[in-house]
């Protein structure tokens, strides 16, 4: 079956797709947007997290036919998403990509946008990635993606977590190598700079 | 596979009409896993994604119309007060990524005797509503929906709609005995409602039986103490020897086996513990006149 | 390379500009920003035009025979590429393995543990693969089967591995027994007699699975040499090299690896799992092909820590001090052999812990059964013992009539013990400062999750969200362990590691390029390879080339030593090149400064300067278009084997440290556990990069803390099948489940090490279970001698 939807902005289609695929796997394997992880592929890690009209969920447990004509943000968009989201002044999660809509111009920028190393230092990012890098919360990575979504979400709506706001904000994402504490560390963080900031 | 998209209510009916064998697929956080490790392989799946109405819940004067796909979270948001036992049980449903995307639709439709959601819709008393295209709608009381192991009182052709969910009115509690502190399938899990208006307890078991029960010798013997000891009057404390009788009744209730997740025993056990606990939660709100019971539980 | 410019996700340089700090500064991860953006490409996200996807059949049973394999249906479907089982396998060489080639490709007339490979597919979709798989017929005869020490040791045992030949067949009892390494030191019978207190221990560990969050997974794509280009996660891409080759039927310059990015790793990837597979089916269709497990499958695609019975016998006097020990540790090796043979040295070397104790009578083994394969593991068989001696320490230490912590104090090694093998200790050992330490910690307030009105908080509850408990039933308990692992690989292995060091001038600045096929898995270790370049070579700008097998070996990523060995081969390397640039500087410039000759010269802030300061030439005008390039190998001091029968000898080269105290809240009544705070000290010798050094004692801490209380594969004893192969039933912590992990970091340098480091990624996963075990006694009165702690067992249920 043939399948329309807004990834990150972009209006996207994909093809041929086998009615069990999952979003996730549509995502990553035709989209061409690997960002959002395969850990579990059963709804019990959230390193597939992504903003399904707003909503964070696993996309490995939404069947690639339900997001037809559906807003869909991964954590390759997430940056745009929150700079989007600052320069319109922080409306509430589900309004953002549906109601208003990132422009197509706008949308087209956040992969032609250039960084200045292959380590892709230079670009823009997002308080919550920022903070990731800068509380040594990544190791190896993979839980990332979808906790950088999870927390973006929660720091929308909740401008000064607790910390036990976060750990339950957080507990859907499982995590290997950090044993948490730096990702709190990050979350704090970015929530502090996000109050500095406004 | 057949990927079908019915864009309303009756459109869903149809095509569930036609294809009996036809998998709804809702929050997809059952259905999708087990095509991810390819356990089911069904011909149809339905998507019921763009059927709107059931995203929708009316409060009613007695009941709140709660549609199959409204998800947890937003149970936990907007009914609280309403449907406490629920909302404290929606909030013990998996993650919060699984509480945005499932409903209560799906823990009936799979009929696990592990959904979150039973224990706290069998305590508060409620009636689930489907429709089939060929037969229109029926209310089945929830005491007759589970009929067996993953099994329901669902026709081939029906589909849930909704659930009637009785307001509370008296305190609820639910509790839930897993092996981790979040994210966790229950070894077992309880509910209780207080019923003042009717001065009845009632109560349900999950993941301690074939299926969803309700401890129902339980409940018979505490409204009969309750209402001998004069209790829903005077607002005493329950004495211990009560709820120590309840607490071993609802154990006996529960007729678990040994799995990977818990030891019969110990669901035993732990069914009578949270029966206790449950229990005194709910009286102490009562008799404190604190509200309906929600709170407490963050 | 046929193809190559079509795959995406195949690794590029990473070039750091912008973050600056040489050793012992917490730089930032060169590889984080493309981490945050979802950029990195991790070995599951290879991608390849026309690529097929690869699919695995498993046997459904532990062991049996194999009557008889049909594939033609499967073959005969649309869109499949090939079938593949073992008479296909195109060598001579149809088996593989770390250290006894035990393991077949696919199985060969036989399986011998529930989910081992007996066929491949290769098909355009990985759903037509799995239909495919799926209509493979496979007529099994059921065998009997093994599964403890008892069924694998009876005299009428079936035999797992028939025929063996191996190095350590002749030193076992019974051909069920892969390894047996006994230790004796002293007269433990005779030390037994002087004991005023002896304490015995029966203790269980169960099977932990390393659980690391991106399954295995990987590209082939075939070359037109006839060779293969292999893209995938792997801990160690030489080691796995040297088994893939043989197998293939190819040289190994004709199988060119490269390490995709690694989604954690702890000991899972040090076997191959589908490397092997996936290169014979994009061999065999001529087609790039890839492969990815689910959770499901990679619960069967790696081996995991050996589950372990340990009995226990430790003697004291009544002033507190150790008079012997005598043990005997089995380890369920599973239906392969993989590390069993190096985790039994672990296991009996280091099973008295960080102790003195000169009379000891020890035993390791690890059996053959049909449970799953068991191998590496972060903290590789140090880990069972530590959970049972340091049981042990709290018994007797209470029969001595001593404070737990003290006691340890007491018997604690220092610097000049000797390990039971007899080999001194020959670095500063601190067990007795860092035991101080976490137990001079302030403890955590009680109730803390009291909120107004008398409510509770349950997420500071045991049970949390589930809203069991407002505080009914809830005792709190506090528990201590300290623990020993080796660094390094041991017991005489050729442990070596190959840096590629580049400086020249890009830009009108001189950079640097490391080049090493270290696998980077999490750990930092690329970061700290940054941080040494600029160190040495006085550089701002510093490139980390992808790890391949185009630079020589840097051994695996494990054993806590990459930074000890790959750090210390980068150091050499830069050392070599720093001293061509000087040569280069000397034969320039040597006439027009005598600090030239006369000086110690060091490379600084993209100068050349004397070590009273002074500057002698910039690096940029002083290489102009040179580039200096040196690859070289660097290896730690030698070890030797153990003795066979007595256990004797220097078999380690360095020790790590650790101590835990854990805070626990207990639901006594429902047997629910939270832990409050995992407080814990080590000592790193130098911490190169701080940040990361408390990143990694956190999470070894809490993969420690997760089989105390949650983490087990349950294997039926019945029918040897695993019983929970997801993520659904094998819970790992959850951010819910981890407390406060508050550090402490010891540098007591080395002198033997490079910049006088530790390797220090284990020692923290030791100490930590038994600290949790010890706080819930603590908290309960019971004796639990077995991990994980299971609800039952807390309730008596």
């Amino acid at each position: 079956m043939r399948v329309n939807f807004t990834v990150n902005g972009r209006q996207q289609e994909a093809d041929d797709v086998w009615e069990g695929e999952s979003l996730l796997y549509v995502l990553r394997e035709r989209m061409g947007l690997p960002g959002s992880k395969n850990a579990c592929e059963q709804g019990e890690c959230g390193s597939c997290t992504v903003r399904l009209d707003g909503v964070p969920v696993c996309s490995c447990l939404v069947a690639a036919g339900q997001a037809e004509g559906r807003e869909v943000v991964t954590v390759e968009g997430l940056a745009d998403f929150a700079k989007q989201r600052a320069e319109h002044g922080g409306c509430a999660s589900g309004a953002c990509g549906s109601e208003q809509g990132t422009s197509l111009q706008d949308a087209k920028q956040w992969q032609a946008k250039g960084t200045d190393s292959q380590t892709g230092e230079g670009g823009e990012l997002s308080p919550v990635q920022q903070a990731f890098i800068d509380a040594g919360a990544v190791q190896c990575g993979f839980c990332t993606p979808g906790l950088l979504v999870a927390a973006d979400e929660l720091l929308e709506r909740n401008e000064s977590p607790s910390d036990a706001d976060i750990r339950e904000a957080l507990s859907g994402n499982l995590c290997r190598c950090t044993g948490y504490e730096k990702i709190l560390d990050a979350v704090r963080l970015a929530a502090a700079r996000q109050g500095e900031a406004v | 596979m057949d990927f079908l998209r019915p864009a309303s209510w009756e459109e869903a009916l149809a095509a569930k009409a036609e294809h009996p064998t036809a998998v709804p697929i809702a929050g997809g956080t059952d259905v999708m896993v087990e095509i991810n490790f390819d356990h089911r392989r069904p011909e149809y799946l339905l998507d019921l994604n763009r059927v709107t109405e059931l995203q929708d819940w009316h409060v009613g004067a007695e009941t709140v119309q709660l549609g199959a796909s409204v998800p947890y979270t937003k149970i936990m948001e907007n009914l609280r007060a309403e449907l406490p036992g629920l909302a404290l049980a929606s909030h013990t449903v998996a993650s919060p990524q699984i509480r945005n995307r499932g409903g209560v639709g799906g823990n009936l439709g799979t009929a696990s005797p592990a959904g979150d959601a039973h224990p706290a819709l069998l305590a508060a008393d409620c009636e689930v509503e489907v429709e089939s295209q060929a037969r229109g709608t029926r209310l089945i009381p929830i005491d007759a929906f589970y009929t067996g192991v993953k099994r329901n009182a669902l026709e081939p052709d029906e589909l849930i709609k909704s659930v009637h969910i009785k307001k509370a009115d008296g305190p609820q509690q639910y509790s839930k005995v897993g092996t981790r502190n979040a994210m966790v399938i229950a070894v077992c899990a309880f509910g209780i409602a207080l019923h003042p208006e009717t001065r009845t307890v009632r109560t349900g078991i999950g993941s301690a039986a074939p299926t969803p029960i309700r401890a129902k010798a339980a409940e018979e013997f505490l409204n009969a103490a309750l209402e001998e000891g004069g209790f829903w009057d005077n607002g005493k404390i329950i004495t211990p020897s009560v709820a120590k009788q309840f607490a071993e009744l609802c154990s006996g209730a529960a007729n678990p086996i040994d799995d990977v997740r818990g030891t019969a025993n110990y669901r035993k056990h732990a069914v009578g513990i949270m029966a206790r606990r449950t229990l005194g939660w709910t009286w102490e709100s009562y008799r404190s006149g604190k509200g309906r019971g929600a709170e407490g539980a963050a | 390379m046929a193809g190559t410019k079509t795959t995406t996700g195949a690794p590029t340089d990473v070039t750091q500009k912008h973050n600056k700090g040489g050793i012992g500064e917490s730089t930032l991860r060169p590889d984080g920003t493309l981490k945050v953006t979802g950029e990195f490409a991790y070995s599951s996200d290879m991608w390849h035009e026309d690529m097929l996807w690869g699919q695995t059949l498993r046997s459904t049973v532990a062991h049996a025979e194999i009557v008889s394999i049909d594939t033609a249906e499967a073959l005969a479907m649309d869109g499949v590429y090939a079938v593949l089982t073992y008479d296909d396998l195109p060598a001579e060489m149809k088996n593989y393995g770390l250290e006894i080639q035990d393991t077949p490709v696919l199985a060969h007339g036989k399986v011998r543990h529930h989910g081992e490979p007996v066929a491949l597919v290769a098909a355009d979709h990985p759903e037509t693969a799995r239909r495919a798989a799926a209509k493979i017929k496979i007529e099994y005869k059921e065998l009997p089967v093994i599964t403890d020490e008892a069924s694998a040791l009876a005299p009428d045992a079936v035999l797992v591995h028939e025929g063996r030949d191996d190095e350590y067949i002749k030193w076992v009892s019974h051909p069920n027994i892969v390894h047996n390494q006994p230790i004796i030191r002293g007269d433990a019978e005779e030390a037994a007699k002087k004991a005023d207190f002896v304490v015995k221990g029966e203790y269980t560990f169960g099977m932990q699975d390393q659980a690391f969050l991106g399954p295995e997974s990987g590209l082939a794509v075939p070359s037109e040499d006839g060779g293969v280009d292999l893209y995938v996660a792997t801990q160690w891409l030489h080691s796995d090299l040297e088994q893939i080759a043989p197998v293939l039927g190819l040289p190994e310059e004709k199988v060119r690896m490269t390490l995709s990015g690694v989604g954690g790793a702890f000991g899972g990837r040090e076997d191959i799992s589908m490397q092997i597979h996936a290169c014979l089916l994009a061999l065999r269709t001529g087609k790039p092909v890839k492969i990815v497990y689910n959770r499901f499958e990679s619960f069967f695609g790696h081996v995991h820590r050996h589950p372990a019975k340990l009995y226990y016998e430790h003697g004291a006097t009544k002033d507190g001090k150790l008079t012997h020990m005598k043990c005997k540790i089995v380890l369920d090796g599973g239906a392969y052999a993989s590390a069993s043979p190096a985790v039994v040295g672990n296991a009996s070397s280091l099973s008295a812990g960080p102790y003195v104790i000169d009379n000891v009578d020890i035993e390791a083994v690890a059996l053959y059964t049909n449970n799953p394969p068991c191998g590496a593991m972060r903290g590789f068989g140090a880990v069972q013992a530590c959970f049972a001696y340091e049981a042990q320490m709290d018994k007797l230490a209470d029969k001595v009539g001593m404070d737990r912590v003290e006691f340890r104090q007491l018997n604690a090694m220092e610097q000049g013990t000797l390990l039971p093998t007899g080999q001194p200790v020959d670095s500063p050992a601190p067990v007795a400062e860092i035991l101080r330490r976490v137990k001079a910690r302030p403890l955590p307030p009680e109730r803390q999750w009291e909120i107004a009105d008398g409510d509770a908080d349950v997420r500071e509850l045991p049970g949390g969200l589930s809203n069991t408990t407002h505080g009914e039933g809830v005792v709190r308990g506090v528990g201590y362990a300290v623990g020993i692992k080796n660094v390094g690989f041991s017991e005489g292995f050729d442990d070596y590691s190959t840096a590629k060091v580049r400086m020249e001038v890009i830009n009108g600045e001189a950079v640097a390029t490391v080049h090493t096929a270290m696998a980077e898995v999490g750990q930092g270790g690329i970061t700290v390879h940054a941080q040494i370049a600029r160190t040495e070579l006085g550089v701002q700008q510093v490139t980390i080339h992808p790890a391949d097998t185009q630079v020589g070996s840097a051994g695996s990523t494990s054993a806590s030593r990459q930074t000890y060995v790959t750090g210390g081969a980068v150091k050499n390397s830069c050392e070599l090149v720093r001293e061509k640039v000087l040569e280069i500087g000397r034969r320039k410039y040597g006439s027009y400064h005598p600090a030239w000759a006369t000086a110690e010269l060091l490379l600084e802030g993209g100068k050349v300067v004397t070590d009273g300061g002074e500057a002698l030439a910039d690096l940029a005008e002083l290489l102009e278009d040179e580039t200096v390039e040196i690859e070289a190998e660097w290896r730690h001091r030698p070890t030797v084997a153990f003795d066979k029968r007595t256990g004797q000898g220097n078999g380690h080269v360095q020790y790590s440290f650790a101590a835990h105290r854990a805070v626990v809240e207990v639901d006594t009544e429902l047997g629910l556990v939270k832990v409050i705070e995992l407080a814990t000290a080590q000592d790193v010798g130098k911490a190169l990069n701080p940040l990361s050094v408390v990143g990694q004692i956190q999470g070894g801490t809490t993969q420690g803390l997760g089989v105390a209380v949650m983490e087990e594969i349950v294997v039926d004893p019945k029918t040897a099948k695993v019983r929970n192969p997801s993520f659904t039933d094998y819970l790992i912590p959850t951010i819910l489940d981890t407390p406060t992990i508050p550090v402490d970091v010891l540098e007591l340098a080395d002198p033997n090490a490079p910049y006088g480091l530790r390797g220090m990624g284990e020692a923290p996963t030791l100490s930590s279970t038994p600290a949790v075990l010890a706080a819930i006694r603590n908290a309960t009165g019971l004796e639990l001698n077995k991990t994980p702690v299971r609800p039952e067992h807390l309730t008596g249920t």
